[in-house]
């Protein structure tokens, strides 16, 4: 067996040329996928804990469908699948940010929920006791409290779904892996040319990381 | 009952025949309880006893099964069905909890103006002015920009009092106000509630500090599993007890 072989860093770097367009693609389905997941989100994981039984139940089975299959099934689903039902081809960066948002929106209501869970009874019973009503309770107490504390797993979501999304070279999106498919196709430096996606994948949850490191601080600072 | 003087006066609170349960527990067994205007009760009896679901459900915190309940001329109807009834009550009863129960992430001045702004439509700069004044009855008008985790546990009960009063309550609820805090710090809660007393505040307090209640008191009530044993005057309920029950739980809370 070749045990000589060199990383060949002049290949590597040949790459970013051909890789670096993907970089929108994956941000633009990641953060519009993410932005509506976090509305579906909070929809969903304000109908679990409502007082009201059949409100409680589609987001149970919304949480157990979305959170209960894989993602990419979704995705193909959603590209293949429902053209079959629509009558007409579902263009793939669409296909690719619904993914992401019914995705993330199953994860998200389960922290929503949790989030507001994790307030004390007590804040509650303060705030009614006061003469606001459920309303503004959960408006002016409840929530700010509750999306504090949901920053953390919010941060974690996005950074699964910033990832998830390199499942979607398989609908032909223009994303990272998938232009580093393509390129590869050509030169045959796989090993260079995946470790620069995976790079270029660290660099966006790593600043990711840090702008959350400082939300978080910025938000423990009032307390 | 004490006050003769009072007889005449609509009461502001008026419970019969109330009944509660948790399941299977009979937690407020047929309660009859008047108060009216400027009383100061006190109510005791060992925990479980139901004192606190009692005044819980003078502002509708806790829902009852039967009986009748008005409060301020609001009627409150069993099971929790009165909804714009317990909005009104809920403007006109405050509440001390024993957890302070202040709001984490507003400053001081903010937990006091919050309801006012909000439920009053007061504007921001009366509220203020308003909540300056109650801070500095509380004797914490230096901690206003301050955040409640900031402060001590008897500061952070003096700010819930003054949030409390901020909505110039008619009746004040005190759910034991002073069991989290340290003992040095018990006493100038103590004081708070005691100048609220003396300007004629009307005030449901339940409690343990026994001493506290036989000086602010106009009436204490003993419960004791869910039923009003006995109340009369302070010094007619610690000094002569009538009822057997209510010996041995003074004899247990008086010996040390």
């Amino acid at each position: 067996m070749d045990v000589n072989f060199q990383f060949d860093w002049s290949a590597a770097f040949g790459s970013i040329p051909y890789l670096l367009p993907g970089i929108p693609w994956t941000l633009l389905i990641s953060f519009g996928g993410l932005a509506i997941g976090f509305f579906i989100g909070i929809f969903f994981g304000l109908l679990r804990i409502s007082r009201l039984r059949w409100l409680r139940w589609p987001a149970i089975v919304y949480v157990e469908v979305f959170r209960g299959t894989p993602i990419l099934v979704q995705v193909l689903f959603i590209f293949y699948g429902l053209p079959q039902l629509l009558g007409g081809p579902i263009n793939a960066l669409v296909a690719g940010i619904a993914a992401i948002a019914v995705n993330s929106g199953a994860y998200i209501s389960e922290i929503v929920r949790g989030g507001v869970q994790s307030i004390e009874r007590g804040q509650g019973e303060a705030s009614l006791s006061l003469g606001l009503s459920r309303t503004q309770a959960f408006r002016y107490v409840i929530w700010p409290q509750a999306f504090r504390r949901m920053i953390p797993p919010l941060g974690n979501q996005g950074i699964i779904s910033i990832k998830d999304t390199s499942l979607f070279s398989v609908i032909g999106v223009g994303e990272l892996v998938r232009q580093g498919q393509i390129y590869i196709a050509t030169t045959f430096t796989a090993l260079e040319v995946y470790f620069m996606v995976a790079l270029m994948y660290l660099a966006i949850t790593w600043t990711l990381s840090i702008i959350l490191r400082q939300l978080e601080r910025r938000g423990l600072a009032g307390q | 009952m004490s006050d003769t003087m009072n007889s005449t006066t609509q009461p502001i609170v008026r419970m019969q025949q109330l009944n509660k349960h948790f399941g299977s527990l009979h937690v407020l067994n047929d309660i009859d309880l008047t108060i009216v205007p400027g009383e100061v009760v006190v109510i005791i009896g060992a925990s479980g006893s139901g004192k606190s679901t009692l005044i819980r459900c003078i502002n509708g915190l806790e829902e009852f099964q039967t009986g009748n309940l008005v409060v301020d001329n609001n009627e409150l109807l069993p099971h929790g069905k009165s909804t714009q009834a317990l909005q009104t009550i809920r403007t006109e009863v405050g509440m001390v909890f024993q957890q302070f129960n202040l709001f984490p992430h507003l400053s001081v001045i903010d937990n006091v103006t919050l309801a006012p702004m909000k439920v009053r439509g007061l504007s921001r700069d009366d509220a203020i002015s308003n909540a300056k004044r109650l801070l500095d009855r509380v004797g914490i008008a230096d901690q206003a920009e301050k955040y409640p985790s900031q402060l001590s546990g008897g500061q952070q009960q003096r700010v819930a009092l003054a949030r409390a009063l901020a909505m110039e309550p008619r009746l004040m609820l005190f759910d034991e106000p002073t069991s989290a805090l340290d003992p040095e710090m018990i006493g100038e809660v103590l004081d708070a509630m005691r100048e609220l007393a003396k300007e004629g505040m009307t005030m449901v307090i339940v409690t343990h500090e026994m001493g506290f209640a036989r000086e602010v008191a106009d009436r204490v009530i003993f419960i004791h599993k869910g039923e009003i044993t006995e109340q009369g005057p302070p010094e007619q309920l610690f000094d002569s007890p009538q009822h057997e029950r209510t010996q041995s739980f003074l004899a247990r809370v008086l010996k040390h």
